[in-house]
Order: C-alpha cells, then structure tokens, then sequence
C-alpha cells in the first residue's frame, strides 16, 4: 500500500538510496531517511508534491539501540489534503541535523524546542536557543537518562507507608 | 442620675493594633495573578456569586496597590523568579496564600521543571488544600488569613517605625 502512495514512488525515483524504510500503519505513511539528505528530500516534498505545511518537528530517544535518537518530521499538504511523516537516525555520537527552517520557516521554533529537550543541534539555524527553559539550564530533559525528579533531587521511590 | 455620660454608647475602647489589624484584614486587596486551573477558581470566587468584595478583598492589578498575593496554580522554576519580582514589588505589610496543591506541594507535577511548593521561594501565611479547592475552600482560607492578621501584634508600632510587626502569638 504504502509503496503506491504518490510521495513515496516519487522520492523512490530521485532519491533511492537515501530511502531507508517506508511503512504504513491505519493508513498513516511514514518514510524514514538519510539525515544527509534531509534538506533536500524536504525541498522536494514542499515543491515538487505540494506538502506546503509542516505541522510538527519532534524526536524520539530510543535509548539502548544505534542510532540513539530519531527526527520526525509531520508534513501535511494543504492542496492535496494529505499526510506524510519523515523521519531521519541521528547518531548520539554525532547529534546534528541540517536545519529545515530555510525550508518551511516554523522549523525556526520547532526545531529550537528539539534542542531544547533532546540536545540534538540544527546546523544552519539562524537562531539556536533554548525555547522552554531557562537559559542557564544544564541538560536536556527529554532524554531518557535524565531524572525525571530534576538531577539535584532523589529520585522518587515509591511509597514509604 | 448622677453620672453624666454626654457621649453615649458612641466610645469604643480598643488598642492601636487592634484597630490596625481590624482595618488590614477588612480590605485585603490580592494581587491579580493567576498561574493554571486554581485562577478559573480563584475567578470563580471573586464573581458574583461568592462574592469576595463583600469581606472588602479586591483584586488589585498591581503590585503596588496589592497586601496579598494568592499562588493560583502551578510554579514552575522558569516562574518562580517572576513571582519572586511581584512579590518583591508589593508594599509591607504583605500575605501570601498557597492555593491548591501545585502551589503548597507541587501537586502531581512531581518533575524536573516544577517547583515543589512556593514555600521554597516565598513565605506562605495560608495554604489552602485541594485539587483546585472550590471557591468556598479559597473563602476559608482567606478568613484565616484574616484571623492571623486579626492577632498580629505591634501593628501600629512597626508602622511608625517602633519594632518589628510581630506574628501571632503562639500558646
């Protein structure tokens, strides 16, 4: 089903070995990518399959496995009313990603929230600083070695009663 | 006949402090601030029907016009440093209530970004349990605070500069 879908056979032409998996799940299509080509295959999709809105820029940290941690990118095609997901690997070693907000702007603040809770940095980005917290704060707190009660308290350990 | 009383029942003899204290809790004027979900309560308490001009509290819009500030709410720690310049900013004598669980414990945001309590950052006079208390619970609270400002001591005497205004005595 998935390998029908109009964005997917498009990208299998022009960009084949940058494709690294293409899945469907209840009709919802992800591909997931290259991080090199990231900004060019997001060229494409904006101009030549019309996904003129990216809804959200996110990350998932799979802590234990390689790569660490995984872009998502949400596009959404206003004239073709139609959804697409990309996603790219970031290794942890080497947690940096070609910004797109020269591709569709409001990367611009998504992006600095990725970088705010994940630590993963946007090489290019005009402005690359912290979104939600504080500007002196150590750590990034969705990361999933990071203590959930704040590094300078214990940790919470059940009910003592 | 006998002894003359010419003014009648109008004398009434108190102390300076008292008549100080009854003239403070009579018009706690609150600071208009409102953090998460306790504010909508907090709103709610001040609206018609409960009514809280009615013991002479009146939400101020600023700092300076304020005695009293209600934590409606969550405190996260990029919060506390602004809620600290409001506080800083309202004139002595000062309140403060902790309305909720976020504001007296942190509530169930027991996470990194949260500070777990406002008694980590002001000094709490009032705090008021629930998740949010209902405006009846804001009420008691509010008379409470009323009755420790009630039994504050030297409260005429640290205006004109003799002392310290004291806390309630405690027995």
């Amino acid at each position: 089903m998935a390998e029908n879908h109009r964005a997917i056979v498009k990208l299998r032409e022009k960009f084949a070995d940058s494709i690294l998996d293409v899945k469907e799940f209840r009709g919802e299509v992800t591909v997931t990518v290259g991080k090199e080509k990231i900004v060019a295959i997001c060229t494409f999709l904006r101009d030549s399959l019309k996904y003129n809105l990216l809804s959200d820029v996110t990350a998932v940290d799979y802590m234990g496995s390689d790569p660490r941690f995984m872009m998502v990118y949400n596009l959404y095609s206003i004239p073709n009313k139609d959804r697409l997901r990309v996603k790219a690997p970031v290794e942890e070693s080497d947690a940096t990603v070609d910004t797109v907000s020269t591709v569709w702007s409001t990367a611009n603040w998504l992006e600095r929230e990725v970088f705010d809770l994940f630590g993963i940095t946007f090489i290019g980005h005009p402005d690359l600083r912290r979104i939600l917290l504080t500007d002196d704060w150590v750590g990034h707190p969705l990361r999933k070695d990071y203590p959930l009660q704040g590094p300078d308290r214990e940790p919470y350990q059940g009910r003592l009663s | 006949m006998g002894v003359n009383q010419p003014l009648g029942d109008n004398v009434k003899l108190t102390t300076l402090d008292s008549l100080v204290n009854w003239a403070r809790k009579s018009s706690i004027w609150p600071m208009t601030f409102g953090l998460a979900c306790c504010a909508i309560e907090m709103m709610a308490t001040g609206a018609a029907k409960h009514d809280l001009d009615r013991f002479g509290i009146i939400f101020r819009a600023s700092p300076r016009q304020s005695d009293c500030i209600i934590i409606a709410g969550t405190v996260t720690k990029k919060m506390l440093p602004i809620i600290q310049t409001v506080y800083e900013q309202m004139p002595e004598p000062k309140w403060v209530i902790a309305m909720g669980a976020c504001a007296c414990s942190g509530g169930i945001f027991d996470t990194y970004s949260v500070i777990q309590g406002i008694d980590e950052g002001l000094p709490v006079d009032v705090y008021i349990p629930g998740c949010p208390p209902r405006p009846e619970a804001l009420l008691f609270g509010l008379m409470k605070l009323q009755d420790k400002i009630a039994k504050e001591r030297n409260s005429f005497g640290s205006t004109l500069g003799l002392g310290d205004r004291l806390p309630p005595a405690t027995v």
